[in-house]
Parts: structure tokens; C-alpha cells; sequence
């Protein structure tokens, strides 16, 4: 038996703990918001009836399965308002991770192009405002966006516009303030992937005649494909569910679903409403969640 | 001619140049802004400290940023001990039944929309009659900030060269020796990046803390955010810079452990 053999059995008994945690606080949550959602909404605290109660026995258990009822799941997909918040919110994402994907190449091509010193520094760089607060980032925008905000006073000294624009409570502050929030999610995985790439394949396809932009779009692009994938899962499925930055900079005429949840929830104190919002935007990203499971079990796990 | 495909184009340095200036405008705009005199947020009124003044005469706002401060110490250290756990049972034991499931759970809340985690820990806390307050937030974080933590350490594990454990080994060691004698200090800098990683994003969050919260025991992002909704006040301005001031400099501290570790895991390497 190896020493590796015998090294991998205490190591296996380290996961006990931090297994046990995720059952408790990530998996076993997730079973309550699926309960809840199916139970009728009360106006009480807790604001929902409870569906199971487990200390009155195995009929009452049958009585339970036989209350719950889907019409909070009804309710959405049946009123526009949750429809609408839906398609916005995939639309907004695909939209903007669209744009962060057109942004976000460029920046990463030419990071992985500097000479090797200087590429520690630029990744550095891309990574400090990840670690800088995100309400912080996305207050800063409101600062230089508002009526009398410098982008307005800039504009207007350069006698580019003749009044204030209005940017704050518009779409296009929201998709700034989501590129911004979101380029370092995009930037690092693509770099992480051109960075890895064998020069001498693109030179082998100069040498061989193709002009520069052949070679990128022969060999550079699909080789990158797995940093384009990470890249787009990253960005992509958090901003389905994003709350903060459409609440703080778009407009309120029509919300995007982690709005609409968190009003249900904090505002209207419909728990169950909420709490069937929750899950159907769980089954929504659940393609893209398990192609980033896959992706990032491989990345990590990829050396053994 | 094929030494200029990776040379930087013009093109390239632009595009980087652009990207980093998108980046930091922003911030640097809010920070020189907190020194301004002037009540009116985009008016110059002249340089002051008047707005720090102000942030510590706000008993809430102290009190706020002092909750901020004990969670994300006891969250980030009770999820870089578990992270660290995670990383070393993935990445060195064996296949174990729920294995898939237990990485699956771990990098999930990576990009799980921040609702729905906070959400459904919420709804866990009111069922286990949990009264909220700081414990419940401090959970909710370390549950959030495990996966980093775990991604963090578990790369650097990867890296590292196996063959250094298993001579500890040769040698007479027992595993658990081995890896509390070779292991653990060559990954201890990653585990300090993750630790550090782990403390700002507890601080940083708001809509976890949202949910997970109770009455009286607000976070300062949560204070920030009723603020920001009630408009641009320049006492906010002063608060996130000293926020940033506290960031950067736990950042030059984990770039100094990154440098260790990287420096260490060469001199390691030959061996």
C-alpha cells in the first residue's frame, strides 16, 4: 500500500465536519423554502401555516400532504407581474453578460500578453475591486451618475449636452453599474485560460499563413472556450438573482425577480409567495448550475 | 514575424489601459470626495475631515459597523477552519459515498443567487426557532464563505508536490504528522488569503445579512443601504473609504502571504 493510500483515509475524515455544515445550512434550508412554498400563506408570525407538524403523528402527516397546494406556483405563473420579473431577469443577464463578454475579452487578451512580471500586477489590479465592497462600488456609481453628479457637470462644461440627463432609475445605469460589478468574474477566468496557452500554436498557424485575425479566431478563440464558459456561468447565474444593483439604479417600472422576491418577502410578508419565487428561479438556473458544478469540479480536481 | 503575435499590440495595452481606469474612476472619485467640505455631494468646498467627524458622533452607524466587524471575524474564522477541512478531504482523501453531492454543495453558494441563500436560511432559523441576531448572521456568512475558503486552498493543495508528503511518510511519520509537520505550513499562506478573502465578503454582504438579521442588530451594510435609498449623503462617502482604507490593507497583507507561499512553494518544489 502506498504512503498516498494511507494519507487519503485520515484525509477523508476531515470533510465530516464541513459536510455535515452544508447539510444543515445549505441543503436542509432548501428543503424548508420548498415546504413553505407549498403551504398557505397565514397573517401571522410566522407568516405561513405550517404544512408538516411531525409531533401529531403519521395521520396528520397525511392530512399535511393532502393540504398542500400549489397555488402559490399558480399565482406566478399566472400573473404577469412574476412572468414579466422573470423574463426581465434573463434577459438583463443575457444582455449583460453579452456586453461584460465583449468588454471582458479584450482585457484579458491583452493582460495574458504582457511580459510575466507585469501580468502578476494587472491581475492584482483586476482582482482588488472584487475584494472592495460591492454596495460601496455600486454607491460610488450613484455619486457620478445623479442629476447634479460629475458625469452631468462634465458633460455639460464640454457643451455635449445642453441639460442634466437623466441616468440614475434607467436601464443603462443598471447595466453599468452590472458590468462594472461583474468584469473581474469575466476577466479572471479568461485569463486564467489564455495565460495557459501554448504560444507555439498560434505561431505555428502564423507561420503557416494565416493572417492575425485568423489565427485569433482559429486558435486563440476556440482554445479559450473553457475561460469563455467559466466566465459566462459566473456572471450569468448571479445576475438572474441579483437584488442590489437593479434596486439602487434602475428604474422602478418593471423589477427583475430577486426584486420582486425580496418585495414579496420584506414588504408584503407573504413568505409563501416568496418562498415559490425562490425555487422557481432555482429550476431556472439549474442547466447553468450544473454545467458550472461540472466545470469547476474539473478545473480543481483536474490534476489528480 | 511570429514574435509579433505576442507582442502587445496597441490595441491590447488600450484595452487593458481602459478596463482598469472603468475599474478604479469610481472609487477614486468617492474617496477624494469624502475629504469635501461641502454639504452638497458633487460641489468642491475645499479639503475636510468633517464627514469622518460626522461618522463617528453616529451611534448607530458605530454600532452598525461594529456588528460588521465581530461577524466577519467570527464567520471568516469558523470558515476557513471548515473551508480548510473541505479543501483537505476533497482534494486528499479518497472517493467517499456523497462525494459529488459534497462538492456540489460546497461550490454552489459560489454562484448562488445571494436570495435564495439568504432565503432559505432564514426560513431554517424561524423553524429551528433560532432567535436572529449575530449568531444567525455570523452562520449564514461562514455558509456562504466555506466554497472560497475551500477554492483558495484547495488550488494551492493541488499544486502542491505530493511526493514531499509521502517521503514524510517513508520516513516513519503518520499521516496525520506528515500533514501537520510538511502540508500544513506550505499551505498556511493560502489558508491566510482565504481567511482574509472569507472576512470581506462577510462585510460586504447585504442581502444575507438581510434576511438572517433580527430587530436591533443591524450590519453596516444593511445601515448603509437604508441610508443610500434615502439619498447620496456625504457621510456615506467617509464610511466607505475607511471601509476601502481597512480592505487595502488586509490586501497588501494577503499579497504579502501570496508572495511567501509562492516564493516557499518554489523553494519547496526541487527537493
Amino acid at each position: 500500500m502506498s504512503a498516498r493510500r494511507i494519507f487519503a483515509r485520515p484525509a477523508r475524515f476531515a470533510a465530516i465536519a464541513p459536510y455535515l455544515w452544508m447539510v444543515l445550512f445549505f441543503l436542509v434550508p432548501f428543503g424548508f423554502v420548498l415546504k413553505i412554498s407549498l403551504s398557505q400563506t397565514v397573517i401571522a408570525q410566522p407568516p405561513y401555516s405550517p404544512v408538516f407538524d411531525l409531533s401529531e403523528g403519521f395521520a396528520a402527516i397525511r392530512a399535511a400532504l393532502a393540504a398542500l397546494s400549489l397555488d402559490n406556483f399558480r399565482l406566478l405563473v399566472s400573473d404577469d407581474l412574476y412572468v414579466l420579473s422573470y423574463l426581465r431577469s434573463l434577459v438583463v443577464a443575457a444582455v449583460s453578460t453579452s456586453i461584460l463578454l465583449v468588454i471582458g475579452y479584450p482585457i484579458a487578451y491583452g493582460m495574458a500578453r504582457l511580459p510575466r512580471r507585469w501580468q502578476s500586477v494587472a491581475m492584482v489590479l483586476v482582482i482588488v475591486p472584487f475584494w472592495t465592497s460591492f454596495l460601496i462600488r455600486i454607491y460610488a456609481w450613484i455619486n457620478i451618475l445623479q442629476h447634479d453628479g460629475l458625469l452631468n457637470r462634465i458633460l455639460l462644461a464640454l457643451h455635449l449636452v445642453s441639460a442634466p440627463v437623466v441616468w440614475l432609475s434607467t436601464d443603462s445605469a443598471m447595466y453599468l453599474g452590472i458590468v462594472y460589478s461583474y468584469l473581474p468574474f469575466m476577466v479572471l477566468p479568461l485569463y486564467a485560460t489564455l495565460a495557459k496557452m501554448e504560444p507555439a500554436l498560434e505561431e505555428a498557424a502564423s507561420d503557416l499563413g494565416a493572417s492575425p485575425r485568423l489565427v485569433f479566431w482559429l486558435v486563440t478563440f476556440p482554445l479559450s472556450l473553457p475561460g469563455v464558459a467559466a466566465g459566462i456561468l459566473l456572471c450569468f447565474i448571479p445576475i438572474v438573482g441579483e437584488f442590489v444593483i437593479p434596486d439602487l439604479l434602475a428604474g422602478s417600472d418593471s423589477l427583475m425577480i430577486g426584486q420582486t422576491l425580496w418585495l414579496e418577502f420584506f414588504t408584503n410578508k407573504d413568505w409563501p409567495v416568496a418562498s415559490a419565487a425562490a425555487v422557481l428561479l432555482l429550476v431556472l438556473l439549474l442547466v447553468p448550475l450544473l454545467f458550472y458544478e461540472r466545470l469547476q469540479r474539473r478545473q480543481l480536481e483536474g490534476g489528480r | 514575424m511570429a514574435s509579433n503575435l505576442n507582442r502587445l499590440s496597441r490595441f491590447n495595452l488600450a484595452s487593458l489601459a481602459l478596463g482598469l481606469a472603468f475599474l478604479y474612476l469610481p472609487i477614486v472619485i468617492l474617496v477624494i470626495y469624502s475629504f469635501n467640505a461641502s454639504r452638497l455631494v458633487t460641489v468642491w468646498g475645499g479639503w475636510s475631515l468633517r464627514w469622518y467627524t460626522e461618522f463617528f458622533n453616529d451611534r448607530a452607524m458605530l454600532d452598525a459597523a461594529w456588528m460588521s466587524c465581530r461577524v466577519a471575524l467570527a464567520s471568516a474564522t469558523l470558515a476557513t477552519l471548515l473551508g480548510t477541512l473541505a479543501a483537505v478531504g476533497l482534494s486528499r482523501g479518497e472517493r467517499f459515498k456523497g462525494r459529488m453531492l459534497f462538492s456540489g454543495m460546497l461550490y454552489a453558494p459560489l454562484v448562488m443567487p445571494e436570495i435564495i441563500t439568504g432565503l432559505s436560511l432564514l426560513l431554517l432559523f424561524v423553524a429551528l426557532n433560532a432567535e436572529r441576531g449575530f449568531w444567525t448572521v455570523t452562520f449564514a456568512h461562514t455558509t456562504l464563505t466555506i466554497c472560497f475558503v475551500a477554492v483558495v486552498v484547495q488550488s494551492r493543495l493541488g499544486a502542491l508536490d505530493r511526493s514531499l508528503e509521502e517521503a514524510a511518510m517513508d520516513l516513519g511519520c503518520s499521516p496525520a504528522r506528515a500533514f501537520a509537520a510538511v502540508t500544513l505550513p506550505l499551505i498556511v499562506p493560502a489558508i491566510a488569503a482565504g481567511w482574509m478573502l472569507a472576512l470581506t465578503l462577510s462585510l460586504d454582504d447585504l442581502v444575507i445579512a438581510s434576511f438572517t438579521t433580527g430587530p436591533g442588530s443591524e450590519t453596516l451594510p444593511i445601515r448603509i443601504y437604508s441610508e443610500v435609498r434615502l439619498g447620496v449623503k456625504p457621510e456615506i462617502n467617509a464610511i466607505c473609504t475607511l471601509v476601502i482604507g481597512l480592505i487595502a490593507m488586509v490586501i497588501v497583507v494577503a499579497s504579502f502571504a501570496s508572495k511567501l507561499s509562492s516564493t516557499r512553494g518554489e523553494s519547496a518544489a526541487p527537493l
